[in-house]
């Protein structure tokens, strides 16, 4: 009998290990999420046209290289978090994505961006390059004012996204300047910052990733940017307020 | 005595001439925080005082510098004039630059390590810092022209440059302390005013601007020429004590929003408004009205001849401080040493603490080996007992250095 139990509980055991692997467990604590700026041009495009229209306007770290790197990149990942967990909606995820674009230029091109794809949200990821290039933190933080103005003239939501938690290049590479802009930045204009750098940290202490690894495959590199994909996808849905059962019924 | 007609004859101002082991103490914790903020990732950090207000060591270190650097070249040049003096201070100047490029050295080794064996398609775009690699003919030559500044290597130019402008300023020191510091104020100032600062490479500026950061080597410089004895009645009232104090607690309240993000709402917005960004570059004011406040507080509850600057627990921290140029170079130097083990080893909490703690012990045997070395030469602190006419030796004065 006891045997027969020990077997059952193993094979749960191990049903459960495979579970988890297929799926990446990487849960973002609430504090880490914020969400006390509300959306309100996309919870209006959920409510009135049952449809979301997304730009992301980034540098290389928005994106991955590889085959079929594009459908893995958080972008993609987060238009098809959004299908799922908001259904009955049309999700658009547009990506503009330039490698070593810095802010300043990301900024210039803001407001064509914003007049074609008329967008209900903005995410503009940025500080990387900047970092990189050791841009003035003062005209890093006159570029964000500029693109935030453009789209706030195009009548869209915006959402700050920071750089990557990059354990390895840390000594070299001083982000924090940046961040702190950034989170100053989204703070003074009342805009959401989803911080990628602290999420990042986070998953690296717990152990969720090993940040650290040297790998030329891309396994790693494409559950991490699922997993941003599914954090981002939370954040708009807690900071557009939608009730997602309602609007399950409704369709 | 060589007699010079640029030496100050009369009236010396009122400098003590015993060395204040308060400094030397203070140094060498600072150099300590200074090596466990250099690696990231360091739990052990967590008790640095950047996080409990907006200063940090570098205030400590460079108010420090200033204050010996009078002391030690203030006294040489009321001596034996100001070209003697001046030949001292540059001498230095090119020491430290030596160190600095040492240190570069040991950073390059690193990078190209890191370089050749980390690869990671998630940071690919993080890895193109490693860039620069691929030009050396050029990086190398703005390293050499202190333009190229790699993370945490930005202290020692600053150092440098301090230094190279400290002749004319100890000059005006010498004679019109309030004038001189004046003067500093006003640059500090105009600066602000006017965006000074100096060129670094591939673009940008120097992360800490000389133009604001010598107001405070010049005050530390102005507290040791006798500027120190005539704070002293202000820094014994009870209201400076109260308003110090309740700087501090604010500081302290404001550092805790950044940590803890629920209490970010007790914060007002137009004090954020007034208050955000504090600028490191530019040491601003609010770091250095913090830094002062820290200082009215330390020197009023350890006073000059306090006992415990003689006890063995303080020794380690005191010799370290007295050889502050070998130390700090030392201690970037383990920083890097040390980061890398972290991350070679995706180290835990216990490998910072390990890395940390051995670090240190580190620091101070070296302290110790190089006042060793000093005692065989008969210039340091052991040989004190030498009769005070043996030689004039007033760098070495108690061991310290500027």
């Amino acid at each position: 009998m006891t045997l027969i139990v020990a077997i059952i509980a193993s094979l749960a055991f191990v049903h459960g290990a495979a579970a988890a692997e297929t799926a990446p467990r990487c849960d973002v604590p609430e504090s880490l999420l914020s969400a006390d700026v509300d959306l309100t041009r996309v919870a209006a495009a959920i409510k009135d046209h049952h449809q979301l229209n997304i730009s992301v306007v980034g540098s290389a770290s928005s994106a991955l290289s590889g085959p079929e790197g594009a459908r893995f990149a958080y972008p993609a990942q987060l238009e098809l978090a959004l299908r799922e967990r908001l259904p009955g909606n049309e999700i658009k995820v547009t990506a503009h994505i330039q490698s070593r674009q810095p802010t300043a230029d990301m900024a210039a091109s803001m407001a064509n961006i914003v007049k074609d794809d008329h967008p209900d949200l903005v995410i503009w990821q940025a500080g990387t390059v900047d970092a990189l290039r050791g841009v003035e933190p003062d005209d890093f933080r006159n570029s964000l004012d500029q693109g935030l103005d453009a789209i706030a003239s195009g009548n869209a939501d915006a959402i700050l996204m920071n750089m990557q938690y990059s354990p390895r290049t840390e000594s070299m590479l001083n982000v924090s300047t940046y961040a702190d802009v950034m989170r100053w930045v989204a703070e003074q204009r009342g805009i959401l910052l989803f911080d990628r750098l602290a999420i990042m940290h986070y998953w690296s202490d717990e152990g969720t990733f090993d940040l650290y690894a040297a790998t030329a495959g891309y396994a790693m590199a494409h559950r991490v940017h699922e997993c941003i994909g599914r954090a981002l996808a939370s954040q708009i849905i807690s900071a557009g307020h939608f009730e997602t059962d309602k609007l399950q019924t409704t369709r | 005595m060589v007699a010079n007609p640029m030496a100050i004859v009369s009236p010396a101002p009122a400098v003590s001439t015993e060395r204040d082991l308060r400094l030397d103490l203070f140094r060498g914790v600072a150099l300590w925080l200074i090596f466990l903020d250099h690696i990231p990732e360091n739990i052990v950090s967590w008790i640095t005082i950047r996080n409990y207000g907006f200063s940090d060591a570098t205030e400590i270190f460079i108010f420090i510098s200033g204050y010996t650097a009078a002391f030690v070249y203030g006294r040489s040049m009321r001596q034996r004039g100001f070209v003697l003096a001046s030949a001292r201070i540059l001498r230095r100047a090119w020491q430290i630059y030596v160190a600095h490029i040492f240190l570069f050295t040991i950073f390059m080794a690193e990078i190209a390590y890191v370089a050749a064996t980390f690869e990671n398609p998630l940071y690919a775009e993080e890895m193109k810092i490693l860039d620069f690699l691929k030009q050396p003919d050029v990086t190398i030559f703005q390293a050499l022209l202190l333009k190229f500044k790699p993370v945490n290597m930005d202290v020692l130019p600053l150092y440098i440059v301090l230094l190279l402008l400290f002749p004319p300023a100890l000059f005006l020191l010498l004679r019109r302390p309030n004038l001189a510091l004046a003067a500093s104020a006003v640059v500090y100032a105009l600066t602000w005013k006017f965006d000074f600062n100096l060129p670094a490479y591939p673009n940008g500026v120097w992360f800490f601007n000389p133009f604001a950061w010598q107001l405070l080597f010049v005050f530390g410089a102005w507290c040791a020429v006798g500027g120190a004895q005539r704070l002293g009645g202000i820094l014994r009232s009870n209201v400076v004590l109260v308003i110090a104090m309740a700087y501090l607690l604010f500081a302290f309240f404001i550092t805790l929003t950044w940590h803890i993000e629920s209490l970010d709402r007790f914060v007002p917005r137009w004090l954020a408004d007034w208050m955000y960004p504090i600028d490191k570059t530019n040491l601003d004011v609010l770091r250095f009205a913090h830094f002062l406040a820290l200082a009215a507080i330390t020197v009023r509850f350890v006073p000059l001849h306090w006992a415990g600057l003689k006890s063995p627990i303080l020794q380690p921290a005191i010799r370290c401080g007295q050889h502050s140029l070998e130390i700090f170079c030392l201690g970037v130097f383990l920083a890097f040493a040390g980061q890398f083990i972290i991350a070679e080893s995706s180290g835990g909490p216990l490998l910072q603490t390990g890395i940390s703690v051995l670090g240190i012990l580190i620091m101070i045997a070296t302290a110790n080996l190089i006042s060793w070395y000093k005692s065989i030469e008969g210039r340091g602190p052991l040989s004190r007992a030498k009769p005070p006419e043996a030689k004039p030796r007033e760098v070495d004065l108690a061991g310290g250095e500027a």
